[in-house]
C-alpha cells in the first residue's frame, strides 16, 4: 500500500508515522531510541523496520520528517525593554520552534557575553528599538556580538534606522548575519512572521546540518522544521481549516514533557467587553509558550516548587513524605512509568500541576480597577475564556486512566477568576502522537492532515 | 503635514478612562507633525516609561481629566532619571487636581515634580503644540501649520461623541 512516511527526530525517540495518501488515514506509528552521537540513521530503521512489523508491504512515496534531536533549535536573543521588544524577540523565537535559552535586555556586559560564548547558542535574534526609536541599545549589542566569538548566524530585526550601523559593525567582525523587519515596528505592532520565516530557513539550511541530521536527508528529502513549530502548524491548521474541509475553532493544545511543559493557544483572546481595557505587548493568534521549571520528570522538582509539595500531595492523596520519596524514583528513573497506585496518583497529581501552572502563565489576566464611572478591567495578554477545544498530548495525560480529571485543571475557576483560562471545553487526546508528524505533513498536503487530526483525535 | 521628526508618548494617566480627549490630542499632534506613540487610557507611569525608552521619545504628554493627577504623576520624573531618560520633557494636561485650585499653585506643584509644562483645563491643541515646537525646536513653516481649526475640532467631537 502506498504511503507517506512521516518522521519525528526527537531528543529521546525517534517516531514515525504513516499515512495513506489514498484512504486519507493513518496506517501505523512506532518509535526507536534516538541515535544522532552514532548514526541517526540507526534509529530511524530501527523505528521503520517495526513499523513495517505491524502492517503489510509499505510503498513509501514520500518521507517528511521534523526534528528536535541534539538539543533542539537552541535560540539566544536580545531586545531593549524586558516586556516590550525583548519580550517581542522570545515570543518570535518560542512561534518558530526554537528552544530559548537566554533573553537579553538593556545593553549587554562582558559577563553576559562569557555565558553566551559558553552557550553557544544556534542563532542569536538580536532587536530593540520601535522604527526611528531608540538605536543605541541595539548598536552597543551589536558590539558585543562582534566582540565575542559566536560564530551562530545573527538575525537582526530591531530599530530600522540603525540598521547600516549594524550591518557595518557585524560585517567588519565577519559574522554571518541577516537584515529582517522589525519584531515590533510601533509599540503597538508585533511583526513576527518575517522574522520566523528567517528561523525556519536558517533551520533547514544550517542547523541540521550542523546537528549531524543531514546524513538522512539521502533517505529523507527534507527535515522541514524544528518539532515544536510542527506541532503549532498542526494545531493551527486543526483550528482553521481549509478551503475544503472545516477546522474546529479557537482552541488550546498542552503537552506536559520531561523537561518543559508545552501550552499552544489558537485565538485572538481579544477583550470581551467594552469595559475591558487590552494592556501591554500585543500577543500573537497562533502563540507558543514554553515552561522550562514545568516537566514531568527533569523538571518535576520545579512543579513541586510552583505548586507546593503539600498542593501536589493533597491532590494524590498521598502524605509530603510520599510524595518527596516517591518523586526520587521519578528523578532517578527518568523512563519509569507509574506501574502501582501510588505512583499512578502521584503522577497524575504531577500532571494536573503542570497543565493548570502552564495554562494560567499562557493565558491572560484581568486586574479590577476602581474608576470614577465605576467598575473597570485592565487586561493582560489573551482571554482564552471562550476557547471550547483542549487538545493534549504528552505521555503523561495520553496513557493516565484520569485524563480528563486532569485536564479540568486548566479551566476557569471562581476561586481564581481574573486568570483568563477557558470556561467549558471538549477535550481531544493524541493517542497515537501525530500531532507533530501531521504540521509536517500539513506543509504539502493539509486536507489529508487535517481529515487525519479529526479522525484520529479522539474525544475523551 | 509634514513630519517635524520629534517623538511624542502620549496617554491618560492612573485609572481614568476619558478615551475622547486623548484621541483628539493624538489626532492633533500628528497633523501638527508629531511622530505619536498614544497608550490610549488607564496608563501606568512605568508604561509611558517603557514606550518613551523603546521609540526615543522626546516628550511624554500626559493627559488626566478625573482630578487625581497630581498623585498619579508623583515620582515619574525621578523614575525617568532612572530609566535614562533624564532630559525628556514631561507634559501634564487637564483636569489634574481635585476641586477649584489657583492654577499658579498647581503649576508651581507640578513644576517641583520636574514636570516642564502644566496646563489648566480647556486648554486648546494648538497651545501645547506651540509648546512643544518651541521646547524641542521645532521652526514653524507658516502661521496655521499643523493646527487645527475650530471647525475641525467641533466635527472632531460630534463624531466621537
Amino acid at each position: 500500500m502506498k504511503a507517506i512516511l512521516l518522521c519525528d527526530f526527537g531528543s529521546t525517540f525517534t517516531k514515525v508515522t504513516a499515512v495513506d495518501p489514498e484512504k486519507e488515514e493513518l496506517i501505523g506509528t512506532a518509535a526507536a531510541f534516538t541515535t544522532v552521537e552514532s548514526d541517526i540513521n540507526d534509529g530511524f530503521k530501527l523505528a521503520l523496520e517495526r513499523l513495517q512489523a505491524q502492517v503489510n508491504e509499505l510503498e513509501i512515496v514520500e518521507i517528511k520528517a521534523c526534528s528536535s534531536a541534539a538539543g533542539g533549535l537552541r535560540m539566544a536573543v536580545s531586545g531593549l525593554v524586558p516586556e516590550l521588544t525583548a519580550e517581542a524577540a522570545r515570543t518570535a523565537a518560542l512561534g518558530a520552534g526554537a528552544k530559548v535559552i537566554r533573553v537579553y535586555d538593556h545593553e549587554m556586559t562582558d559577563e553576559d557575553r562569557e555565558e553566551l560564548e559558553a552557550m553557544k547558542p544556534d542563532i542569536f535574534l538580536l532587536t530593540g528599538g520601535t522604527d526611528g526609536g531608540n538605536s543605541a541599545c541595539i548598536l552597543e549589542n551589536a558590539e558585543v556580538l562582534a566582540e565575542s566569538s559566536i560564530t551562530a548566524p545573527i538575525l537582526v530585526a530591531g530599530n530600522r534606522s540603525a540598521g547600516r550601523k549594524i550591518k557595518n559593525i557585524l560585517s567588519a567582525a565577519g559574522k554571518e548575519f541577516t537584515l529582517c523587519p522589525n519584531v515590533m515596528p510601533r509599540l503597538d505592532e508585533l511583526n513576527i512572521k518575517p522574522v520566523q520565516d528567517l528561523i525556519r530557513e536558517i533551520f533547514l539550511r544550517e542547523i541540521v546540518k550542523a546537528k549531524g541530521l543531514s546524513s538522512v536527508s539521502s533517505m529523507i528529502s527534507d527535515i522541514v522544521m524544528p518539532t515544536p513549530a510542527a506541532v503549532l502548524a498542526a494545531v493551527k491548521l486543526l483550528s482553521q481549516g481549509t478551503a475544503g474541509e472545516e477546522g474546529i475553532g479557537d482552541l488550546i493544545a498542552v503537552d506536559p514533557g520531561g523537561a518543559t511543559t508545552d501550552v499552544y493557544s489558537i485565538s485572538d483572546g481579544a477583550p470581551r467587553d467594552m469595559t475591558t481595557v487590552l494592556k501591554g505587548l500585543p500577543e500573537p493568534r497562533e502563540k507558543r509558550t514554553v515552561e522550562g521549571d514545568i516537566g514531568m520528570r527533569y523538571s518535576l522538582g520545579g512543579i513541586l516548587e510552583a505548586a507546593g509539595c503539600d498542593k501536589v500531595a493533597e491532590r494524590a492523596g498521598l502524605s509530603e513524605d510520599e510524595v518527596l520519596s516517591l518523586s526520587e524514583e521519578f528523578i532517578k528513573h527518568k523512563d519509569k512509568l507509574p506501574d502501582n497506585d501510588k505512583l499512578q496518583r502521584l503522577d497524575d497529581a504531577l500532571a494536573s500541576w503542570a497543565v493548570e501552572i502552564a495554562v494560567t502563565r499562557h493565558c491572560g489576566r484581568v486586574e479590577e480597577v476602581y474608576t470614577p464611572v465605576g467598575l473597570t478591567y485592565a487586561q493582560y495578554g489573551k482571554d482564552l475564556r471562550g476557547v471550547e477545544q483542549m487538545v493534549v498530548t504528552g505521555g503523561a495525560l495520553v496513557r493516565s486512566p484520569h485524563t480528563a480529571e486532569i485536564v479540568r485543571h486548566a479551566q476557569w475557576t471562581p476561586s481564581l477568576p481574573t486568570s483568563l483560562r477557558p470556561e467549558r471545553f471538549h477535550i481531544l487526546v493524541d493517542r497515537q502522537y501525530i500531532l507533530s508528524a501531521m504540521g509536517v505533513l500539513a506543509q504539502s498536503r493539509p486536507e489529508l492532515a487535517l481529515k487525519i487530526m479529526k479522525k484520529e483525535l479522539s474525544h475523551e | 503635514m509634514k513630519h517635524n521628526g520629534k517623538k511624542l508618548v502620549i496617554g491618560v494617566i492612573g485609572a481614568d478612562v476619558h478615551a475622547v480627549g486623548i484621541r483628539i490630542l493624538d489626532f492633533a499632534f500628528r497633523e501638527a507633525g508629531f511622530d505619536v506613540t498614544n497608550l490610549g487610557v488607564m496608563v501606568s507611569q512605568e508604561e509611558y516609561i517603557a514606550a518613551a525608552v523603546e521609540t526615543a521619545a522626546d516628550a511624554i504628554v500626559i493627559s488626566s481629566l478625573y482630578g487625581h493627577g497630581e498623585l498619579d504623576c508623583r515620582g515619574l520624573r525621578e523614575k525617568c532619571d532612572e530609566a535614562g531618560l533624564g532630559d525628556i520633557l514631561l507634559y501634564c494636561g487637564g483636569n489634574i487636581v481635585v476641586g477649584k485650585q489657583d492654577f499658579k499653585d498647581v503649576e508651581a506643584r507640578f513644576h517641583a515634580m520636574g514636570f516642564n509644562r502644566v496646563f489648566p483645563p480647556s486648554t486648546p491643541p494648538e497651545e501645547t503644540i506651540r509648546c512643544l515646537k518651541l521646547d524641542l525646536g521645532v521652526q514653524d513653516d507658516g502661521p496655521d501649520e499643523g493646527s487645527m481649526s475650530e471647525e475641525d475640532l467641533e466635527a472632531m467631537m460630534e463624531e466621537k461623541l
